[in-house]
């Protein structure tokens, strides 16, 4: 693995971008469609934390492991899946990534060991250790990775997987994706410690950072490097990335509980505004951002369309995928 | 003719059996390594396969549980030990809502073929904290399998199929069963079907459902009951899901009486749903209303008369059957 050491090629930069634009086009799309009724239950949007799944990813090899929460829009597309795929999961499509069986909170590719956006905060801490546990018993280089909210920091499995990363010294990276808030309550009050993973992690002798989560570049560096200490037998790391979601906790909550001088302030640190003028600053022209910005929208308005057109499950299929055999057959 | 095992025996020699088959199955749990498990079910295992496939954990049963659920979902086929099945409690997060729905969630993209083994029950005197029947919590949840051999060999049959499984499977050690010794299981690789009911002691007047410890409490009570002249069959379920329902409802349609030994607290137990299956589906032929001899809805005493006043005993099921004789 590469460790990104000086500033990545300005291609490179770009098609971080436009990655990062696709996902804000298709979680826009996602609440456009929720709004038009076509999205049905809860989403919880990632916009403003596109960085962290896009740097992460970057940093990653294919065949690495990535478990996300049910936030987790951002790492589904960060790590292949098409928005298509997506929205049509969210719209209860017979095309989309689960069959229409996991929707927006669920998200799962498995063909790019993307392994599942969990609901239950702070559970898949310690299904990334197995998989970390796996792969070194395997006799792989592959590394896990688990992102999780800074919420995700006071369940008890938190712990249970930090300790149990250190001692058996798992290639495992812990993603901290602080955004300050739970759901509408700030971190702060409710915990006794100032970094809420990277704070906990000298307790279980783990090396932590503290990253610009907004910062693509800083992230792809940051993750890189845990990535490539996990490969070298060196461990876990502790990464909390720094970062603020645009909209509220999910779909029905506009976010009233938060300062305007707060929001204000992060909306100016938009991941996309700042990588926009690192690519200003290594001399890439506006209109060649435009342009990466425009092929994202048609791509998602294509993929709404198509999306739209597809139709809804068979039903058949609530009875498939319980059992190994494929049906839900419990007794004879 | 061999020499007979015990059911602690049959626990390290049905994973040992698989662990020597296939390199994929490993183990982890609190104290399986040297120590061999508190209950010494994984003796042997240690010695033989070392510590890179059977790992000590630190007291962490959402890491045990979870560790195991993504190194299934990743290639292995990890068995992980809960040492008491109260434990499950603890880590109930991840037999309830993480590893059963990852199939289904993802559209059968992700599977879980994992072994979560665990001792249940009464019987050896730990208080309530440490002797519960649990086996009808999980029952409760779809996506899991459950097992609960009531003989060394089953055990040893048990184990091997649900780690063979691509379904996760708990599978329930009972705690006063451990000391029990039984015919080993027939050499070479043995591997008993999951939800394959078996008829322990055929009858023709009355039929009784049993599982793991009750086996040998309506065994008993079928001995009793042969003296008065009353021919009992006994069905060990031996899994509870997938559920031997057609074994059950055959010999029904045979003795036209049914009474269901359980363990777990009458309330929410797991007779309830044979009694339902077989009020559904067989109700005229049956002579005589059905009736479940579980424990009572107490959490479990520890002192040996309590828990025999609280749990399904021979005498009360032999009574339970001179009433729906009558009947
Ligand atoms: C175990 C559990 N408790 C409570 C909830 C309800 N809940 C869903 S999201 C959330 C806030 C989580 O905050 P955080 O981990 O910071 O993630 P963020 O939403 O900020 O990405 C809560 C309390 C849950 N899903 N799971």
């Amino acid at each position: 693995m590469t460790v990104v050491a000086e500033e990545p090629k300005v291609e490179e930069l770009l098609e971080l971008y436009e990655r990062m634009a696709l996902i804000r086009a298709t979680e826009k799309a996602a609440f456009d469609l929720f709004m038009a009724g076509l999205v049905k239950g809860t989403t919880h949007l990632a916009n403003g934390q596109e960085a962290v799944a896009v740097g992460a990813s970057a940093a990653l090899e294919p065949d690495d492991y990535v478990f996300a929460t049910y936030r987790g829009h951002h790492h589904a597309i960060a790590r292949g899946a098409s928005p298509e795929a997506c929205l049509a999961e969210l719209m209860s499509r017979a095309t989309g990534l689960c069959g229409a069986k996991g929707g927006s909170m669920h998200l799962t590719v498995a063909d790019h060991n993307m392994l599942g956006s969990y609901a239950i905060v702070g559970a898949h801490l310690p299904i990334a250790c197995g998989a970390a546990w796996s792969a070194k018993l395997r006799g792989t280089s592959q590394v896990a990775v688990a992102f999780f909210g800074d919420g995700a920091t006071n369940i008890g499995a938190f712990h249970e997987a930090l300790n149990l990363a250190a001692v058996w010294k798992l290639p495992v990276l812990f993603v901290c994706e602080n955004n300050l808030y739970m759901e509408y309550t700030s971190i702060k009050t409710v915990t006794a410690v100032a970094q809420p993973a990277a704070g906990r992690a000298p307790a279980y002798q783990l090396p932590a950072e503290v990253i610009d989560g907004n910062d693509v570049v800083a992230v792809q560096r940051a993750v890189a490097a845990a990535a490539a200490r996990a490969r070298a037998g060196d461990g876990p790391t502790v990464i909390e990335a720094l970062t603020y979601r645009h909209h509220g906790h999910s779909r029905t909550d506009p976010g009233k509980y938060r300062p305007q001088e707060e929001v204000d302030a992060w909306l100016k640190r938009d991941p996309l505004l700042v990588l926009a003028e690192r690519l200003r600053d290594r001399g890439v022209d506006q209109p060649a951002i435009d342009a990466a910005d425009t092929r994202a929208r048609e791509q998602v308005a294509a993929a709404v369309e198509a999306a739209k057109a597809a139709p809804p499950p068979d039903e058949a299929t609530a009875f498939t995928d319980v059992w190994a055999d494929g049906g839900a057959q419990w007794r004879t | 003719m061999a020499d007979l095992i015990t059911y602690r025996e049959a626990v390290a020699a049905g994973i040992a059996q698989e662990m020597r088959r296939d390199e994929t199955v490993v183990c982890l749990g609190e104290d399986i390594g040297a120590a061999e498990g508190v209950f010494k079910t994984a003796a042997g295992l240690f010695t033989e396969f070392g510590p890179e496939r059977v790992w000590d954990t630190p007291i962490s049963e959402q890491a045990i549980v979870g560790a195991a659920m993504g190194a299934a979902m990743t290639g292995l086929r990890p068995v992980a030990e809960i040492m008491f099945s109260d434990f499950l409690a603890c880590c109930w997060d991840y037999v309830a809502n993480e590893i059963p729905k990852m199939r289904y969630m993802t559209g059968g993209q992700v599977t879980v073929p994992l072994v979560v083994r665990t001792a249940n029950g009464g019987g050896l005197g730990f208080g309530a904290q440490h002797s519960q029947a649990v086996e009808n919590w999980p029952f409760a949840v779809p996506g899991l399998k459950i097992a609960a051999p009531s003989t060394p060999a089953d055990m040893v049959g048990l184990m091997a199929a649900a780690i063979r499984s691509d379904d996760p499977v708990l599978v329930f050690e009972h705690k006063s069963l451990f000391a029990s010794k039984g015919d080993p299981p027939p050499s070479g690789d043995h591997v008993v079907p999951l939800g394959a009911a078996e008829v322990r002691r055929p009858g023709g007047d009355v039929t009784l459902v049993a599982l793991a410890s009750t086996v040998p409490t309506a065994m008993a009570a079928a001995e009793q009951l042969a003296a008065d002249g009353v021919d009992a069959e006994v069905i060990d379920l031996r899994c509870l899901i997938p559920l031997d329902a057609r074994t059950v409802l055959g010999s029904v349609a045979r003795t036209s009486r049914l009474v269901i030994v359980e363990e777990n607290p009458y309330q929410g137990g797991w007779g309830g749903t044979v009694a339902s299956i077989v009020a559904e589906e067989a109700f005229y032929d049956l002579d005589a209303p059905i009736r479940r001899v579980a424990s009572a809805c107490v959490p479990l005493p520890f002192a040996a008369n309590l828990e025999q006043a609280v749990v399904p005993t021979a005498d009360r099921v032999a009574t339970t059957v001179r009433e729906v004789m009558d009947a």
